[in-house]
């Protein structure tokens, strides 16, 4: 070797220095543990959102979401847009490029082709597969070329980033999974539980419900990731001896989803071994507010439904008035911990779409709650019930059967006779509540209460079909069997007429301004009290390093990136 | 002897059939639903398709006898065939029990899983049953002494305190505070070498002491009770009167006949073996049957549940024939015709 190869050798090291803290497989193992067991790692026919996770690790698509919902190319170039040309001016179509010289782990090429068989392995009508919601409206996929895919729509799509995008989508391999279509799905063992990838690690041992052990992938795209040259993904147990492996006994080094009290939690992670984690995607924990009355006297039928507004629970300064009586930070204290945090929107994240407009709610101001009870004529009565006209604010507080629904019930009960509003509670069993059978009066769509507390999401980061459910017609009633998004049975022409406009609207700026603005007439409504917007927690051991918690894909997204800290 | 064997061979057939019906049906008729861990926004046709494509469209019946076809006819061909490298009919073709789970053959997973548990659960009897004995023997000898009084002590505790709680005390002394053995038993590990084993031992040591503390509070109770009775026989005194030594009399002629029902006791346990510690196993992630279980039911997998807890219920009824096979062999009082 002369000094001109040194040289060079070293310019190539200065240049690629953020990159070079470590070569492929110098850090030696990671251990990674998931409560839940991890049962088959492909997703397309999982069980649950640990298996889509460990999938992961070895199957990646064409585009993941990032920590702050922003979509980065993983096995294609860029990102398609209306600029770039990626999508067509119609919005029926999406291209695709794939990076050049992509190797699946046995060397084999990754061709469009694999996308195709992707998308005809998950809409095989005989296959069962559960990412088949991706797919929806896809009329055709084609390999307009060896690196080209091209997505063809049944309609124009505004936001056309489901199929093949995001953890819960990867790319198959054509060639392994051929035998697999169709009913034939679960009898491919093998390939369910080894496939061949394009992500940073290939499965060398699987043990169903217990543990996976992979290794570094030798055809990963680059060539100095990643930095551990083993995996082992333990599972099973609970959520506190999980986060106790990590924080206390240091055995393991990363716990997914510690669903721990958040007490035993700080307490553990006092013992200076790790750190807690978290991570908000879109779940807020609300109360809906009934905009028709559920008095019984109504009779079945006619309760809860538009023909009766409700008395009083649709004069904007009772509900306002409800909303600033309530503490949220005390409730994320004494439900959430590091699992959730104060919120005012109903669309709470990605920072692209969550509402500046809306910080009123975050502090309580009980004062100016009572002021506005007065000045709208809700006087408190002789036992301290406020009333008007002679109808008393009482109200029926309903949610779920969950230990932490009922510490906030009992708190926002004690708030609200504070201000003057009788409080009666009710919970009701999970399976009832969420169950949405018409001929049960106690579903969260039946609505035969005053308000009614829950938590919902969407998948992803686009709000337009959860956005959707607030529309008129959404409302359950009895000519839909009870069934409907719109559980506050808000209607208004103007929101109508927006969301039919963000269905036309491409590109993210001007849908992220549409979204925001729906969201304000829904937070600023009489329909809709928002409390806590809930994420993911996590711990990782001190030693661990390139985590990024991320609620927009797998929590593994990104395990290339993952080394050891010395 | 043998027609009386014979004779309850024939009985548990019809009893196994009734036995394999119920559990079908019981799991049938509970609340679980197979797609009921999906993530809430994958919307109901989805569901309803993943349930068809795992055979929940077929009627009751039709899937019970599917069931007894693929767990009598098509799995021990399967298994023939392995030992004997035969091809019988068409064997590619042969439906097995597949779990929905993990959508592989539940036989397998039972075969992957079944040293784990044999080694740690089997080994936990071993050791409990090695320190009941003689517990059970000397606390019956000094009735009432302080020995029997703090043994009595001990296994009442150690049959009334949860294995949940004893494994999660011990993993808080000895894995948090002392640091010295680890609280989650690593299935990779292969022994190799002295340093392997210890390890190994050092994995077992705490899932093996919580279990042998519970079962032998048990035996050693048996133990105890049974010995007394003996002790007062009119032959112990004889042995005593002829003038032999006080070691003979306790330990060939009274614990030789006080076995005999505690050897009922242990053979009608060891089906618990093969069941697993189902708690233990889950606290200290031990991948045996019991947590195999475990995770087939919080998944509603019931070809895995329904396989297994038939398992189970054969291996009942097997070592019940054979505890009173035994019976018969230790007591020559005792004949079947």
């Amino acid at each position: 070797m002369n000094y001109r190869h040194m040289l060079a050798g070293a310019a190539i090291a200065g240049l690629m220095a953020p990159a070079a803290w470590a070569e492929r497989g110098s850090d030696g193992q990671v251990n990674i543990l998931y409560w839940q067991a991890i049962s088959i790692m492909n997703p397309f026919l999982s069980n649950g959102t640990k298996d889509i996770e460990a999938g992961s690790l070895v199957l990646e698509p064409l585009a993941r979401f990032n920590e702050t919902g922003v979509l980065v190319p993983y096995l294609a170039e860029d990102i398609p847009t209306l600029e770039n040309g990626g999508i067509s001016e119609d919005l029926t179509s999406i291209t695709w490029t794939l990076k050049e010289g992509l190797l699946w782990s046995d060397g084999t090429p990754v061709t469009a082709a694999d996308a195709v068989f992707t998308w005809q392995y998950c809409t095989h009508p005989e296959g069962g597969c559960a990412q088949a919601p991706n797919f929806g409206g896809v009329s055709n996929v084609e390999a307009v070329d060896e690196r080209t895919i091209r997505i063809t729509f049944d309609g124009p799509k505004p936001y056309p980033y489901g199929p093949l995008v995001g953890g819960q989508s990867p790319v198959l391999q054509a060639a392994q999974f051929e035998g697999c279509l169709g009913a034939n799905a679960p009898t491919c063992t093998e390939a369910n539980t080894m496939p061949i990838g394009t992500g940073p690690f290939v499965v060398t041992d699987f043990r169903a419900n217990d543990v996976v052990l992979l290794e570094a992938n030798p055809n990963f795209r680059d060539p100095d990731k990643p930095a551990f040259q083993t995996v082992v993904l333990k599972g099973g147990g609970d959520p506190a001896s999980a986060a106790r492996s990590v924080l206390e006994t240091g055995e393991f080094d990363y716990a997914w989803n510690a669903q721990v009290e958040p007490e035993i939690l700080t307490q553990m992670a006092a013992a200076g071994r790790g750190e807690v984690l978290s991570s908000f995607g879109t779940l807020v924990e609300r109360i809906h507010v009934n905009q028709t009355d559920p008095d019984p006297s109504l009779g079945e039928g006619m309760r809860s439904t538009a023909a009766h507004p409700h008395p009083f629970l649709t004069d904007p300064d009772v509900v306002k008035a409800l909303s600033l009586a309530i503490d949220r930070e005390i409730l994320v204290e004494t439900g959430y911990g590091a699992a959730g945090q104060v919120t005012c929107n109903l669309v709470p994240a990605p920072d692209f779409n969550a509402s500046p407009n809306n910080d009123w709610c975050k502090t309580q101001d009980m004062e100016e709650a009572k002021r506005l009870l007065d000045e709208a004529g809700w006087v408190p009565g002789s036992d301290g019930i406020r009333e008007k006209d002679g109808r008393r604010l009482s109200i029926l507080y309903q949610t779920s059967t969950n230990s932490v629904r009922q510490g906030a019930q009992a708190l926002i009960k004690q708030w609200w006779e504070e201000l003057g509003v009788e409080t009666e509670l009710r919970n009701i069993d999970a399976a009832v509540f969420f169950g949405a059978d018409p001929g049960s009066p106690d579903t969260l769509q039946k609505f035969y209460a005053d308000v009614e507390m829950y938590a919902n999401n969407f998948d992803g980061t686009d709000p337009e079909k959860y956005l959707g459910d607030w529309i008129c017609d959404q409302a359950p009633r009895p000519e839909t069997q009870w069934q409907g998004g719109n559980t506050s049975r808000f209607c208004s022409e103007e929101f109508d007429a927006l969301l039919a406009k963000l269905g036309s609207t491409a590109g993210q700026e001007a849908r992220s301004a549409i979204a925001i603005e729906l969201n304000d007439m829904i937070v600023n409504s009489t329909s809709f009290i928002p409390l806590i917007h809930r994420g993911r927690v996590s711990v990782k051991s001190n030693s661990l390093g390139g985590v990024l918690l991320n609620s927009w894909d797998s929590e593994l997204w990104n395990a290339a990136d993952w080394y050891r800290m010395q | 002897m043998f027609a009386y064997t014979l004779r309850r061979l024939l009985f548990a057939i019809p009893t196994l059939l009734v036995i394999s019906f119920i559990i079908f049906a019981l799991l049938d008729l509970s609340p679980g639903d197979p797609t009921a861990n999906l993530p809430l926004t994958i919307p109901a046709e989805v569901r309803e398709q993943i349930r068809i494509s795992l055979g929940l469209g077929e009627p009751f019946h039709i899937r019970y006898l599917l069931w007894l076809q693929q767990f009598f006819v098509n799995e021990p061909l399967n298994i023939l065939e392995r030992m004997t490298g035969w091809t019988i009919g068409d064997s590619a073709n042969r439906m097995r029990v597949i779990s929905w789970q993990t959508r592989s053959p539940v036989v397998d997973i039972i075969a992957e899983r079944m040293p784990q548990t044999l080694w740690v659960v089997g080994m936990s009897y071993v050791v409990g049953i090695l320190i009941a004995v003689p517990i059970g023997v000397l606390q019956a000898y000094k009735q009432y002494s302080i020995f029997d009084q703090v043994g009595t002590f001990v296994s009442m505790i150690g049959y009334s305190v949860p294995t949940f709680f004893t494994g999660l005390v011990l993993i808080v002394i000895f894995s948090v505070q002392l640091g010295w053995l680890p609280s989650i038993y690593d299935t990779n590990l292969e022994v190799n070498s002295l340093d392997t084993f210890w390890l190994q031992v050092k994995q077992m040591i705490m899932p093996v002491m919580v279990l042998a503390l519970a079962n032998a509070s048990q035996i050693a109770s048996y133990m105890r009770a049974s010995m007394l009775d003996n002790l007062n026989q009119d032959y112990v005194r004889t042995a005593r009167a002829k003038g032999m030594k006080e070691q003979t009399v306790v330990l060939v002629h009274v614990l030789r006949n006080s076995l005999i029902p505690v050897v009922t006791v242990i053979a009608l346990g060891i089906p618990a073996i093969f069941s697993g510690a189902i708690i233990t196993e889950q606290i200290f992630r031990v991948n045996g049957l019991g947590q195999l279980l475990i995770t087939g039911i919080q998944g509603a997998d019931l070809p895995l549940v329904q396989t297994l807890t038939f398992i189970f219920a054969f291996l009942i009824v097997a070592f019940n024939l054979i505890a009173d096979l035994l019976y018969g062999m230790l007591d020559p009082r005792i004949r079947y015709e």
